[in-house]
């Protein structure tokens, strides 16, 4: 049986990624907790030491850039409570990784329904 | 006998979420969206259903990575909502049903669906949203039982697993000594994708084909595999699992009444679906 499969462009969070990126995760579950979310944006080093970042993963997210975030393991529904903090939604996350401009990715949505 | 009268496939992107909690119900990014679901309040209004079983996904709220099983099966009280991190308004409890929750899950063990079962369990958007825009506003007159289906972490279930664990559901349901109506929703989808170069990805095609089959043909739907899914639907758009299950679970004769399908509603192609199902013309009947 096929366990993996490339489908160009498209991350699949196996158990490859959720072991690489379980540390990025974790610390993006705290964020469920308002007060969890304050102290990350109080002292942000503190709080990805406490959670155990790899330098791979602490660098993508000092970088804000989702696709490193993505390389790292992080899976895209705990990275978006990250991406919340900062008041990016999913369309400006969208937009980063397909390096258009978010009205170009809203545009790019809105021609898929014609 | 308790009896299954319908089943109901929604998006529940936590957009709409927002949308509700700001009234943009009626603005033209909106309005097509939420007029989609005129239908399924009339047939709600005129059947009256008393309790609601939702097949959905928990997105990192009541599991984490640590612990995330294939197929859980909410057995409390009351099942709250909480902070998802991302600035949803937090809805009020909403309640359960715990004795027949235990006759699902003892159903789905005789039938070797080795299920997790939670007496805790909060519920996130995915269960939330779709019960806001089914009973709009704050009155929810139903009990509810939610039954998780991991859509986040692979290996996932296939879609033949989750259509049959759906058929479980439903055959449990209708061996319930009670008088009980019953509506069983599957929640999220249809095609889309959050994450890689390739986010932004929706394939109308595919998902017109899904609505189509759902109806009438659902088996057609279980010859994929999860990863076809993902490839034809996007990382997301594995919600899908969630419809299917929903899907086996209508054990009798099935139509459609309604649906609605509109891109794009945040990154999703949005879709609601109303089946109706008359018991007693069994075409799933049998459990093994």
């Amino acid at each position: 049986m096929q366990h993996h499969r490339d489908i160009p462009g498209t991350p699949v969070f196996d158990g490859e990624f959720a072991q690489r990126g379980y540390a990025l995760n974790r610390m993006c579950f705290s964020f469920n907790d308002a007060a969890n979310r304050a102290a990350f944006l109080r002292d942000e080093d503190a709080y990805c030491d406490k959670y155990g970042l790899t330098p791979q993963q602490r660098a993508a997210v000092k970088n804000r850039n989702v696709l490193d975030m993505i390389a790292a393991g992080g899976n895209v529904y705990y990275l978006a409570k990250l991406a919340g903090i900062f008041g990016l939604n999913v369309q400006d996350i969208g937009a980063q990784q397909t390096g258009m401009s978010v009205e170009a990715f809203k545009e790019k949505l809105q021609e898929a329904g014609k | 006998m308790a009896r299954i009268i319908g089943g109901i496939g929604t998006t529940h992107v936590p957009a709409i979420g927002g949308a509700i909690a700001k009234h943009l119900e009626n603005t033209p990014y909106w309005k097509p969206f939420f007029d989609g679901f005129n239908a399924v309040h009339r047939w709600l209004n005129r059947e009256r259903p008393d309790v609601v079983v939702v097949f959905y996904n928990d997105h990192g709220l009541n599991f984490f990575l640590d612990k995330l099983p294939t197929f859980a099966v909410g057995a409390a009280q009351e099942y709250r909502h909480a902070d998802e991190g991302w600035g949803l308004p937090v809805s009020a409890p909403y309640p359960g049903d715990p004795e027949l929750s235990w006759h699902i899950i003892n159903t789905l063990v005789a039938a070797e669906f080795d299920v997790t079962m939670c007496q805790e369990m909060t519920v996130d958007h995915a269960f939330t949203i779709p019960l806001s825009l089914l009973w709009p506003g704050a009155a929810r007159p139903v009990r509810t039982i939610p039954i998780a289906i991991n859509t986040v972490q692979h290996p996932l279930p296939s879609p033949a697993r989750c259509f049959r664990l759906g058929q479980v559901v439903g055959a449990a349901l209708e061996s319930y000594l009670t008088n009980e109506k019953i509506v069983v929703l599957g929640t999220g989808g249809l095609s889309h994708q959050l994450d890689g170069t390739r986010a932004g990805f929706i394939n109308k095609e595919f998902d017109l084909m899904c609505l189509d089959k759902l109806v009438n043909e659902p088996e057609a739907l279980t010859c994929y595999s999860p990863l076809d899914i993902v490839e034809q639907a996007g990382s997301q758009g594995v919600e899908l699992l969630n419809w299917i299950a929903m899907r086996g679970a209508l054990t009798g004769r099935v139509s459609k009444l309604h649906s609605n399908y509109h891109i794009p509603i945040s990154n999703t192609a949005s879709a609601v679906l109303l089946l109706q199902n008359e018991a007693g013309a069994a075409t799933y009947r049998k459990a093994g």
